[in-house]
């Protein structure tokens, strides 16, 4: 019993680290193929589809959190008599954490489960094998317009959220917390530095990229059907925002 | 001349091709025949390079291939053609941009030459005002068609195709079976024809290969291939049933 539980556990670790690897060389060989031939109008087309599509659904994400972390956070604070510090609290939050984390996990349900479905299907359909027969590298064709797309797309989608949901946490100070609109933006200027803004771009230039070739790894090792294009999207949505969640930490506790 | 010197193929243990030896002449047509999960696609996608062989030399020309880089390979891929068995159009694209597809990847012919090689090669597969459509608006004969139209576009010197008679309609089969003669009469290529229709194979072929459970078993002209006694062989020819069908073969062998 024990020595069988041992197998299991030990096949499943095996089978977690040769996908790793597989991830691990997907990934260098997109980045060697990242400057190899530049599809400026495949990168552009990547960008509409998956960052502009993906623009009111983040705006609508971070406005509402903006929103809800007021709600809870103004009202004790006011009552410590510590209301000219809302704005701060409220602007560091999401541009160091919630902004680029939220967005990851958007982007990892809109953005990560589009690529898989897409890249899934033409395997399926073999435009992949097509496409090598056909003497294209389906990396430098398929993988590197969507991961430089992701790179630029994620931290702007970031910025956006963030700018949406500081907007957000301000109506709801000014308009139901009763904290005068100039208190609110001048903590905002006096907490606030440039760093809690760009470190959590840099942060989702890192969840672009896991979003990117996870998406990816899934689409091209996906198993055959119907049924195996939908299990390889769930697959990239859960493990998207299980490594979002955790290279977050690791992030933050190198950048802060 | 493509050669195969005793290549085997197993996945994962399972053996799929076992000691293939095997020679097909420039311009020829060789069609492979074998039933379902005999090895014959497995041999097929040994031949362009989609997958590596267990063991064994692939020569294609004076090339080694089984043991070439990616990039070695796609410079010998800009001398084959495919046609898929399920056509493998880019649905994204339309019929025109799927046909234009190799010749803007790998040459720099400007856009009008571009264009008019593509209503050529459209012509030449009896296709014409399709190159707006995109690929589900057309039926399976049309996208078998289409997929033939793409291959041929770079001028390739070797064309394959995986079952391109696979999921027609007699007429329809028929047709495309006469598209591969006469693509092979106008190009002088060579045709590697990997079909489970023995009537299909007939009609096309100049020799015919038999797969069965990763063995070649046997490999000759038509002719000498339908007087074959190889209960294995006389299986497949049992399919023809009508005299339509057998007639091919009884012309060949005349």
């Amino acid at each position: 019993m024990v020595i069988r539980m041992m197998e299991l556990i030990g096949s499943f670790v095996l089978r977690r680290l040769e996908e790793l690897g597989i991830v691990v060389l997907l990934y260098g060989e997109t980045m060697k193929q990242l400057f190899h031939r530049p599809r400026m109008r495949h990168i552009i087309a990547q960008m509409s589809h998956l960052g502009v599509d993906s623009l009111s659904i983040v705006c609508l994400t971070l406005l509402f959190t903006g929103v809800v972390f007021t709600l809870q956070t103004a009202d004790q604070f006011i009552r410590f008599g510590a209301q000219s510090t809302v704005g701060g609290i409220i602007s560091i939050a999401i541009g160091r954490e919630l902004g680029p984390v939220l967005v990851g996990v958007v982007c990892a349900g809109r953005v990560g489960a589009a690529i898989t479905a897409e890249i899934s299907t033409m395997k399926v359909t073999e435009q992949i094998d097509a496409l090598r027969v056909m003497a294209v590298n389906p990396v430098n064709y398929l993988i590197v317009p969507r991961m430089i797309a992701c790179m630029i797309v994620v931290p702007m989608l970031t910025m956006f959220g963030d700018i949406i949901g500081v907007l957000g946490g301000w109506l709801t100070a000014v308009y139901y917390s009763g904290i005068s609109s100039d208190i609110f933006w001048s903590s905002v200027n006096r907490f606030t530095d440039a760093f809690d803004l760009t470190g959590g771009m840099i942060k989702a230039v890192f969840f672009g990229n896991v979003i990117a070739v996870l998406g990816c790894y899934y689409g091209l090792h996906s198993p055959d059907g119907a049924e195996g294009v939908g299990k390889a999207t769930t697959k990239t949505v859960v493990t998207s925002i299980i490594v979002i969640f955790i290279l977050n930490a690791l992030l933050t506790f190198l950048l802060y | 001349m493509i050669k195969l010197i005793d290549v085997c193929k197993d996945f994962r243990g399972k053996a799929a091709l076992q000691h293939v030896n095997l020679e097909i002449l420039d311009g020829e047509t060789l069609a492979i025949i074998g039933g379902s999960g005999s090895g014959k696609s497995t041999l097929l996608r040994l031949l362009i390079g989609l997958i590596r062989p267990s063991s064994g030399e692939i020569w294609i020309g004076q090339d080694e291939i089984s043991h070439m880089t990616d990039a070695e390979m796609d410079r010998l891929r800009l001398r084959m053609g495919m046609v898929f068995q399920y056509s493998a159009l880019f649905d994204s694209m339309t019929v025109g941009d799927n046909v234009a597809f190799g010749l803007r990847e790998h040459t720099d012919y400007d856009e009008a030459r571009i264009r008019s090689i593509v209503e050529e090669k459209l012509h030449q597969v009896g296709l014409e005002h399709v190159a707006h459509l995109m690929p589900n608006e057309l039926s399976g004969g049309m996208k078998k068609r289409v997929s033939l139209a793409r291959a041929i576009a770079i001028e390739p010197e070797i064309i394959f195709y995986d079952e391109p008679s696979s999921g027609l309609d007699p007429i329809m089969t028929s047709k495309i079976d006469e598209l591969i003669v006469s693509t092979q009469r106008a190009l002088h290529v060579t045709s590697v024809v990997v079909t489970h229709d023995m009537a299909s194979a007939c009609r096309i072929a100049d020799r015919i290969a038999m797969v069965y459970e990763g063995e070649l078993i046997a490999v000759d002209t038509v002719e000498r291939f339908c007087q074959m006694k190889d209960e294995r062989i006389q299986a497949f020819f049992h399919t023809l049933r009508t005299e339509k069908e057998v007639e091919p073969c009884l012309q060949k062998q005349r």
